[in-house]
This record gives structure tokens, sequence and C-alpha cells, in this order.
């Protein structure tokens, strides 16, 4: 127990909390990364899957694809572009944003799939426009489904950026890797011990997040369902690969 | 590809060693996590508690699990033991809940008919639940042998050799075949542990071949044929 008291203490620790490379400064790295990392990576995949959705075009293609980058090693991607882009966060970003989209597509697709095909055939016999169908009927009820994908995606984002640091002087993932060429195991407990707070802080956010974007009309429903009979919310996004790997 | 050609002992003996990793994380991940997901399909109270357990499992870093384990369980940093167990944590934490979902799976009528039939509670479980619930748990496994070999190369940067030493020496070295091919080796071993374990489903589940597209039932539908009835 007291090795990780010496990981705590070595948090604690007032020296690591100023200077050029204190935690709050590595925090702010490794948040800055990931947020940036979410948001080009959500512009590139969320609009590809909510058109495969939508459409169910190319559904077969992006399930291989969100399937086949997944078997791929985070650390071989981040070597690779390491080894092609050199030194700077270039490299890192790149990688990082190329694992990051598998779940947010599988999430995107999934999301507007699970839409009930007579509510949106109901909604072309209202009148509504194909990007109202989009915009008001499947993107609000694929939206639980979306943000989980989303929260993968993030936790995946946040945990690749801690490996980054193998490549990049970023991120909470430095402490690690300095503890290790040191042997100092209070240092690189304290920065795991930071990446996990970090990790779990960021999951419960979307937990939250996940709950409080079910429609209103939808959950009305659900409790009602709950009364009659046990409903299992197919609410597992945590592995959208079983999509890919159940049919 | 002279890289390749140079080193191929080096590289089977480092696939030899990644599956020593992998192998014994994938099994021991199964073999934990059906009676785990049988208990939360079970009792109603433990299934939110073991799914939350879960949820925060999967959602710790792997690096930062891989450095704060030895801290718990004490074994070294480098050990081979501390890197199976992180292994196994995390691949608990996806087939326990895809256990869990397996069992819901099978129908009450199933049951119930099994009761009736005169089955006591633990030969309902090995010749009825465990048998229909077999391919959704096959669906689990495969997602645990892709991520855990792909996980087990992140070993490399704490000193756990495995295929992700090729990216570590790699790196250092400068020399990008060696990456590509750690790369290339992992999906490829990979895919063949999933191809094994498609075969060993075929094998003990003779009634779940893949054209027998299993279907869920649609709730319209077979509302529709009851009142037919």
């Amino acid at each position: 127990m007291n090795v990780i008291l010496d990981g705590i203490a070595w948090i604690l620790d007032p020296v690591h909390w100023s200077g050029a490379v204190s935690i709050p400064q590595r925090l702010w790295e490794h948040i800055r990364v990931s947020a940036a990392v979410l948001a080009i990576a959500s512009a590139i995949a969320l609009p590809l899957g909510a058109l495969i959705g939508h459409t169910g075009r190319g559904r077969e293609l992006a399930v291989m694809v969100s399937g086949g980058l997944r078997a791929l090693p985070t650390l071989g991607v981040l070597t690779l572009f390491g080894i092609w882009i050199g030194i700077g966060l270039a490299a890192p970003v790149i990688s990082l944003v190329i694992l990051a989209i598998p779940p947010l597509l599988a999430g995107a697709y999934a999301g507007f799939e699970s839409v009930d095909r007579r509510t949106i055939d109901a909604a072309r016999a209202m009148g509504m426009r194909e990007a109202q169908i989009v915009a008001k009927v499947e993107a609000p009820l694929g939206m639980p489904l979306i943000v989980g994908g989303i929260r993968s995606a993030t936790l995946q984002i946040i945990a690749t950026a801690t490996l980054a640091a193998y490549i990049a002087d970023d991120g909470l993932g430095r402490f690690i890797f300095e503890g290790l060429k040191t042997r100092d195991y209070p240092e690189m407990l304290g920065g795991s011990i930071l990446v996990i707070a970090l990790a779990l802080v960021v999951d419960g956010c979307f937990a939250i997040a996940q709950r409080l974007v079910v429609p209103a009309g939808v959950r009305a429903t659900r409790s009602r369902e709950h009364r009659t009979g046990p409903v299992r919310l197919r609410a597992d996004m945590g592995q959208p690969v079983t999509e890919g790997n159940h049919r | 590809m002279s890289w390749f050609w140079a080193n191929l002992d080096r590289i089977g003996e480092l696939m030899l060693v990644h599956l020593a990793l992998s192998v014994p994380a994938i099994v021991l991940s199964f073999v934990l996590s059906v009676p785990l997901g049988w208990i939360a399909h079970r009792y109603r109270w433990s299934r939110s508690v073991l799914l939350s357990i879960c949820a925060l499992l999967y959602a710790i870093p792997s690096l930062a699990l891989f450095i704060a384990l030895p801290a718990i369980t004490g074994f070294g940093l480098r050990s081979p033991v501390n890197l199976v167990i992180a292994l196994t944590l995390y691949g608990i934490a996806v087939i326990a809940r895809t256990a869990a979902d397996a069992f819901d799976s099978v129908e009450r009528d199933v049951r119930q008919s099994a009761t009736a039939m005169g089955f006591s509670a633990s030969g309902r479980f090995w010749s009825v639940e465990l048998p229909l619930a077999g391919p959704v748990l096959l669906s689990g496994l495969r997602v645990v042998i892709v991520s855990t070999v792909s996980l087990a190369t992140v070993g490399a940067v704490i000193g756990v050799q495995g295929l992700g030493s090729l990216f570590t020496d790699g790196f250092q070295r400068g020399i990008q075949a060696e990456i590509v091919t750690g790369i290339v080796a992992t999906i490829v071993l990979a895919l063949v542990l999933d191809w094994i374990a498609v075969m060993i489903g075929r094998l003990v589940m003779p009634w779940s071949r893949p054209r027998i597209a299993r279907k869920r039932p649609n709730p319209g539908e077979s509302a529709s044929r009851a009142e037919a009835a």
C-alpha cells in the first residue's frame, strides 16, 4: 500500500505543481491534444456515419473499416507516423485521429440506423424533407448511441495520447516515460493515477450526457415499458465492434 | 523487405512470446466472464454493479493500468504476469457484459420448458442456457481476441517483450520495415486466433452455422402471429 502512497505523495509534492513541466501544464497539454483530435475526427467521422446510417448505403464498408482499423495496434501506428513525420505534435495528432475514427463512425451509423423505419416513414408521410428527417427525427433519436460513440472515442484518445508521449514531448504520459527512464516508480505511478483520474472524470461526464440526450418522449415510453416487463436497453456502446462480428 | 528476411527468426520468436502473453489472458478472461455474466443475468442487483465496474475498468487507459497494477498486486513492472493480469481485466470488462446479454437472450419460455422437463438448475445451465448463449458469447470472445492481441503490444514500452518490441526497436533505430512488420504480424496473429475461435465455435456449436442468420425476433410479427392463432 505504501507504494501507492508514494505515488500520491509524488502528485501532492508542490515541486511538481509549478515550472515549465508541471502537472497543470502537462494536464492542459493532454486535454488540448485530446480535444483537438476529437474535433478533427468528429468532423470526418460523424457526417460520414450519418450519411451511411441515413441512406443505408456503404454499411458493409463502414463495418469493415471500423472493425479493421480497430485491429491496428496503437503503438505501431504512433511509431510509424513518428518516423515518417518526425518530432512534433503532427505525428501523434494524425495517428490519434486515425484511431479515433472507428468508434465515432460506428456510433454515428448505429445511432442513425437504430431509428425505427416506421418512424422515418411517418416523418416522410408528414411532408418532412430528407434534411429535416435527418436533423429532427434521426439525429435526436439516435443521439444516445452517437454520444456513446463519442464517449468511447474520447476514452480511446485520452488513452492513446498517454502512449503518444513515447514519440512526442506532450501530455501526462511524459511523467510515465520519464519515470520509466529514470526508474522512478513514484513518478510513473503518479502520472498513471493522474491519467486514470482524467479518464474516469471524462467518462463520468459522458455517462451523464448520454442520459441527458435521450429525448423526453423516448424517456417516457421507456419508463412505461419498464413497469410492464424487463426491458434491456441496447446501450452497450463501449464495443460497437459486435455489430461487425455479429452478422 | 530485406529487413524482414534477415530477421525472420526474431519475428517468429516474438510472435510466440506474444502468443504466450495474449492467449492466457484471452482464455482466463473468457473463463472468468461466463460465471460473472451469469450472475449479472440471474441477480438483478448485481447487474448494475458488475456493469459499472466493467465500464470503469474499460475507461482506464492501458499504459496507466500496466504501471499502476504492480502497486496493487506486488508483481514486478516488467513481469509478464503483470501484463497478463492487466489484459485479463480488460478482457473481462468486455466479455462479462456480453455474457450477461448472452444469458438474457435465452428466451424465458425455453428456460421454463427446461425446468418443466425436469432439468435441475445446474443441468439447465450446462445443457440449455450455456449452449443457447454460446453464439453471443463467441461474438464477445472474438472482440476480446482482437483487442487483447493489439493491446499486448503496448507492453513493449514498459519492457515486456512481444510484437510491440518491433515498434519500440524500429522507432529507436529508425527502421520503417520493422514497424510495418510489427503491425502486419499483430493483425495476422489476431486474425488467426479469431479464425481458430470461429472454428472451435463451429465444432462445439454445430447448430449455429453462419448461413442460418440468427435474426432477432420481430416483436410486431410475433404479436400478429399470436393474434392470428
